[in-house]
């Protein structure tokens, strides 16, 4: 393996963020000095693949991956993004009668990626209607944008989508559909997190994140990434996030 | 834990001893008003191993009705609503103390002596083996399943 460090992004990343993630992986090369790869996956399926093959040292992970990561693959808690959480729509489209949750009844087509932050929440805010899994037509999709599309051709009668993607899609798509529910859990959110190639210099870009933003050169970039700063992140929070998940896995 | 204000308790109201299963007893004020569980809310909160709230996010505030500096440091039976049987209660601890996940429908009792029904999950709190709290979220349940679990309540201790 060359010299040359892996990065990745969680794939429910906001399509028009993509451009600001290249230009901070320009920004870690200059300030870790070395070679910075940014590989974008098309889906979880291939980035949790290159994560299980080592080829990956640093990654801007989502909760449920997080999770694993940590507990299980010896990565370590960098930072996190100041100001954000994890949260998850429920749409269906404008002109459909299935305008809330509680109207939703059992055989409902759901369109939903395999992001498992977005699925497990997606689930629980369906209990109010009495929905179970076993209820469900899970339609699966690569991309929260795709969950859209299945949606607005009939071939789905709900979405499930991260919050983010939901609020970066165009004004028009949205005028296609409606917000059923959005949930309000603040408690888990998105990771920054160092592999084992790369957690003995951990400390030291947690420093360099941070510092970020006392700079307002640096503050802009990470404007164009959707927050303010990077706030460090301690084992002890991702411990609490993990029991967090948990404990919504637990209850499904 | 001090007896609950009955001024923050609009009448009318029926007054109940709560025994706890320390021994102690508190006076609480309850009326039938139950506060509807905002949709998509998560209820999240952390206690140590005594019981004892160390995290209560916004929704665990906004819900409770008391104030974040109210709940932290007090034992999470603050919100033990008279309805709940003790036997529920029992098996939670139970379950957790013995390093199990405990799932249930829960019926708490907020400050203004109303309530609000959940479906809570908790589970242990592990780090390096040892159990160091417990972590708890509720959720928004189906009328149905409240439905279930008042009648099954009515049925206990």
């Amino acid at each position: 393996m060359d010299d040359t460090l892996q990065f990745t992004v969680s794939p429910d990343f906001p399509p028009d963020r993509l451009s600001g993630w290249f230009v901070f992986n320009t920004w870690l090369q200059r300030q870790l000095g070395c070679s910075v790869h940014l590989e974008m996956y098309d889906g979880f399926s291939a980035q949790r693949a290159a994560v299980a093959d080592g080829h990956v040292d640093l990654i801007y992970a989502n909760p449920f991956d997080a999770t694993e990561l940590v507990r299980h693959r010896g990565f370590v808690p960098v930072a996190r993004p100041q100001g954000k959480s994890d949260e998850v729509v429920i749409i269906s489209r404008a002109s459909s009668a299935q305008d809330a949750i509680e109207a939703l009844q059992p055989g409902v087509r759901v369109a939903c990626t395999t992001d498992p932050d977005v699925r497990q929440i997606g689930l629980i805010l369906l209990e109010p209607a009495n929905l179970t899994p076993a209820d469900l037509t899970l339609i699966d999709t690569d991309k929260h944008l795709l969950s859209a599309k299945q949606l607005l051709k009939g071939e789905a009668d709900v979405a499930f989508l991260l919050a983010d993607a939901y609020d970066g899609f165009s004004k028009l798509l949205r005028e296609q559909t409606q917000v059923l529910v959005r949930s309000a859990i603040r408690d888990i959110h998105h990771a920054l997190l160092a592999g084992p190639r790369l957690t003995a210099r951990a400390a030291e870009l947690q420093q360099k994140l941070v510092a970020m933003g006392d700079s307002a050169t640096d503050r802009q970039l990470l404007g164009e990434l959707d927050f303010p700063a990077w706030e460090a992140l301690e084992t002890e929070d991702v411990e609490f996030m993990i029991d967090v998940i948990d404990t919504l896995r637990a209850g499904a | 834990m001090q007896d609950m204000d009955p001024g923050f308790v609009p009448p009318p109201y029926r007054e109940v001893l709560l025994t706890y299963h320390d021994g102690s007893v508190r006076k609480v004020y309850v009326t039938d008003r139950e506060e509807p569980y905002p949709d998509g809310h998560l209820i999240v909160s952390r206690t140590n191993c005594d019981g004892i709230l160390t995290h209560a996010n916004a929704a665990f505030v906004e819900m409770s009705g008391y104030t974040r500096e109210e709940l932290i440091g007090q034992p999470h039976c603050i919100l033990r609503h008279p309805d709940m049987p003790k036997a529920a209660f029992a098996d939670l601890w139970a379950c957790v103390q013995r390093g199990e996940q405990w799932h249930g429908y829960v019926k708490n009792l907020r400050k203004d002596g109303g309530h609000y029904w959940v479906y809570a999950s908790v589970i242990p709190n592990v780090r390096d083996g040892v159990a160091v709290g417990y972590t708890s979220v509720r959720r928004k349940p189906s009328r149905a399943r409240i439905a279930e679990a008042e009648a099954a309540y009515r049925d206990l201790d």
